[in-house]
């Protein structure tokens, strides 16, 4: 305790100290934090190495449901990923300057779920050990191929802006910290290349990284249409449609405001950021994720107005099934509780806060997991011919022990990621380039060229 | 996985020597007359092994086996039986849901009831339509949604118009089943039935078939190649299905054999769910003129 104090009186102002108190004191509560997440990961191998063992009979897909809250996981993790993109790309090439601290908070975010989304699809798979298959024989007419492309390419992507931006604040952390463990400095070092605050490196950056905000942009709407064109481009009732490119985009932007709130929410709290992440930012969080929610909901109307006014064959049956029949609860959960009253909510100011907006945004990504799970399961469940001559287990999706801890590991992996990330890094920037940009001329000719 | 391709190397090898008939033709003549006296002799006859070797072996230990048909490896079966086009021709009016083709396609290929590769299924169109039985295999399309998806091309399509697997390649990824709008395809969930089954696998017989693959109805070609049915065809009692050679323009039931374009021109042949586009090759022949009344307690006692 006593070299966290002195390690902290040695940093230059308040600013300083608040961003980097929890990288260099550890508190009980991190410690437990970090034991529970652990032990949920460990359960969830067990639950792996079952399934390893017996193969995926230990889950509850069958030949009908072929895919089940593995697939639907996915879905929901590639969507989260998208948040990297939102703010680091739109809000910041909009000039939106109030969501700059939120920055890397959501370029952490976008990096673990795009790594538990690649984690989770080798879960799925019945023969993992071949799974560089798909490199030696890399069949580009298939849609997985696509999806397989543009994951790794989003993944560098994220990454390098998350690098990128952590970058000075390393160099930082390499020349002020010098009261840490051994085997901290030597991450700082290390990971802060030669970063020295010369101009030239500073100009580099900020061309790279307007380079990689635009190039992210794209990557990333391609990211989650070609996860919907899995779906898309088979014959299945909810899946036959040419609005689920905009239907997935618009629901991963949403549901990626939404984990934003929350994480915010746990920051600022467990932290002692109040000063930095402030009750405007959630309200202005609060207003964007309305819009977000309003884009989302159109292309919901569009997904099932059109269907359900025809009810076509297997298309009404599975229509039925959600409006009325076995899905109906959950689905109204998620269309109410996740999308509807959200949105009414929020449109009081009061709502916005940060307790009532932690608590709306909550419903919002429970909603957001249950739609990825209505989006994959019931569509499997109405094949055009009927289900008959099977095993009774055949005709019923109801997800095993395995699946769950495997599925709840996969939110272990994805926090744990990005706990350990915070807690290594600062994660509100503590480097502001303004003051540079400022009084450098050739800087302020690339930031003002609006 | 060594072990494997040696396995297969030597197969190979042998297939090739096989084929040079003139040795195929004498150990052939040599167990067919050698097993009868069995008991007394003890001359020796000269063999060829499956490695190549020339060995001698007492004709007391010499047994007539059943010929077996073990299909190409995987590599060869994906070329396909040259200058052929199968076709299967299903005549609805015929089926009663005597489940034999079920039961015979189970039995060769070492499937449980429970997650057979046919289906016969109970079909009504509409409420005031009659019911009839569909047999279901896979409809080997010459669009295949299966094979586009896959995304290592473990599942293929032959020259001779078959869609088979692979499951030395197949990852267990299921793209194929979620792309398959007849639902042709079933999985191993976990480990297959029958064991440590001691054949070399060919995607011709699908066998042995492995945990964590895809499987489906593959037509037999490893029958076809002996100018045999598949057993489906062979096993239905009503004549039901017929089988052959788009080329040749012929179909067979086992029983009589006509030419394909005439029957499905007599009987209004259709494919089913033409719309989709997947062009199969399975046709179906609609269910007029019944052999046989519809009756559903045919499903239960064949269960039973």
């Amino acid at each position: 305790m006593k070299t966290v104090e002195s390690q902290l009186n040695k940093l230059d102002n308040k600013r300083e100290k608040d961003l980097l108190r929890h990288l260099v004191s550890t508190s009980l509560q991190y410690k437990l934090w970090v034991g529970f997440l652990l032990l949920i990961i460990l359960i969830g191998m067990f639950a792996y190495f079952r399934q390893l063992k017996y193969g995926l009979v230990v889950t509850a897909m069958r030949d009908y449901t072929s895919w089940g809250i593995y697939i639907s996981n996915f879905v929901f993790f590639v969507a989260i990923s998208l948040v990297g993109s939102l703010f680091s790309s739109i809000l910041k090439l909009n000039k939106n300057e109030w969501a700059k601290p939120l920055t890397r908070i959501s370029e952490i975010i976008a990096v673990s779920a795009i790594i538990c989304a690649a984690a989770i699809i080798i879960v799925d798979m019945g023969r993992p050990d071949r799974f560089f298959n798909v490199i030696r024989y890399f069949r580009i007419q298939s849609p997985i191929i696509w999806d397989v492309i543009i994951i790794s390419t989003y993944l560098v992507v994220s990454f390098l802006l998350l690098y990128l931006s952590i970058l000075p604040d390393l160099a930082f952390c390499r020349d002020k910290l010098t009261e840490l463990p051994k085997w901290k400095k030597r991450l700082y070092r290390i990971t802060a290349i030669n970063w020295v605050h010369d101009p030239k490196q500073i100009m580099m950056l900020q061309k790279v990284t307007k380079i990689l905000a635009v190039a992210v942009l794209p990557v990333a709407f391609a990211i989650h249409t070609v996860t919907s064109w899995l779906f898309a481009t088979t014959w299945r009732p909810g899946w036959d449609s040419t609005n689920l490119g905009p239907y997935f985009v618009s629901g991963a932007f949403m549901a990626g405001a939404a984990i934003i709130i929350i994480a915010m929410y746990f920051i600022r709290k467990h932290l002692n950021l109040k000063a930095y992440i402030r009750e405007d930012h959630f309200d202005k969080m609060g207003k964007l994720l309305v819009l977000l929610s309003l884009v989302y909901l159109y292309f919901n109307i569009n997904e099932y107005l059109g269907p359900a006014f025809k009810m076509v064959g297997v298309e009404g049956e599975h229509i039925t099934e959600l409006f009325v029949g076995k899905y109906a609860p959950m689905y109204w959960f998620v269309q109410l509780g996740g999308l509807v009253l959200p949105i009414v909510f929020l449109l009081f100011k009061g709502m916005r806060k940060p307790l009532p907006i932690f608590i709306i945004s909550t419903f919002v990504i429970l909603g957001a997991w249950f739609k990825r799970f209505l989006i994959v399961i019931p569509s499997l469940q109405h094949p055009y011919l009927p289900i008959q001559g099977v095993d009774e287990s055949y005709l019923h999706y109801n997800p095993t022990w395995e699946e769950w801890s495997i599925t709840f590991a996969s939110f272990a992996w994805f926090l744990l990621i990005i706990t350990v990330l915070i807690k290594l890094f600062p994660v509100i920037p503590v480097e502001k380039h303004d003051h540079v940009s400022k009084s450098n001329p050739i800087l302020n000719i690339l930031k003002n060229e609006n | 996985m060594d072990d494997n391709t040696n396995k297969m190397d030597s197969r190979r090898q042998f297939i090739k020597q096989i084929s040079t008939g003139g040795i195929l033709a004498a150990t052939g003549l040599g167990i067919n007359s050698l097993t009868s006296c069995k008991e007394t002799s003890q001359e020796k006859t000269t063999l060829l092994t499956t490695d190549g070797k020339l060995v001698q072996v007492p004709n007391s230990e010499i047994e007539a086996m059943e010929h077996l048909h073990l299909g190409v490896p995987p590599m060869e079966a994906r070329k396909g039986i040259p200058g052929k086009r199968f076709v299967m021709v299903v005549d609805l009016s015929k089926c009663k849901n005597a489940r034999k083709c079920v039961q015979s396609c189970d039995k060769h290929h070492n499937l449980t009831p429970d997650r057979p590769y046919i289906k016969v299924l109970e079909m009504k169109d509409n409420e005031n339509s009659s019911p009839y039985w569909m047999p279901k295999k896979c409809f080997h399309c010459d669009n295949p949604p299966c094979v586009k998806v896959c995304p290592v091309g473990a599942t293929f399509k032959r020259t001779d118009g078959i869609v088979l697997v692979d499951n030395e390649r197949c990852i267990g990824c299921r793209f194929c089943m979620a792309a398959c709008p007849y639902s042709a395809r079933v999985f191993n969930w976990g480990d297959p039935p029958e064991g440590k089954l001691d054949v070399p696998y060919s995607p011709e017989t699908s066998l042995p078939s492995k945990k964590g693959t895809v499987a489906k109805c593959d037509f037999c070609p490893e029958m076809l190649r002996d100018n045999k049915l598949p057993h489906c065809v062979t096993a239905c009692p009503n004549g039901v299905i017929y089988f052959g050679d788009e080329i040749d323009d012929t179909v067979t039931n086992g029983e009589e054999t006509v030419r394909f374009s005439t029957l499905l021109k007599d009987k209004a042949g259709y494919r089913y769910m033409e719309d989709l586009g997947t062009k199969p090759r399975v046709y179906y022949l609609p269910p007029v003129d019944r052999l046989f009344p519809f009756e559903k307690e045919n499903l239960e006692i064949s269960e039973s």
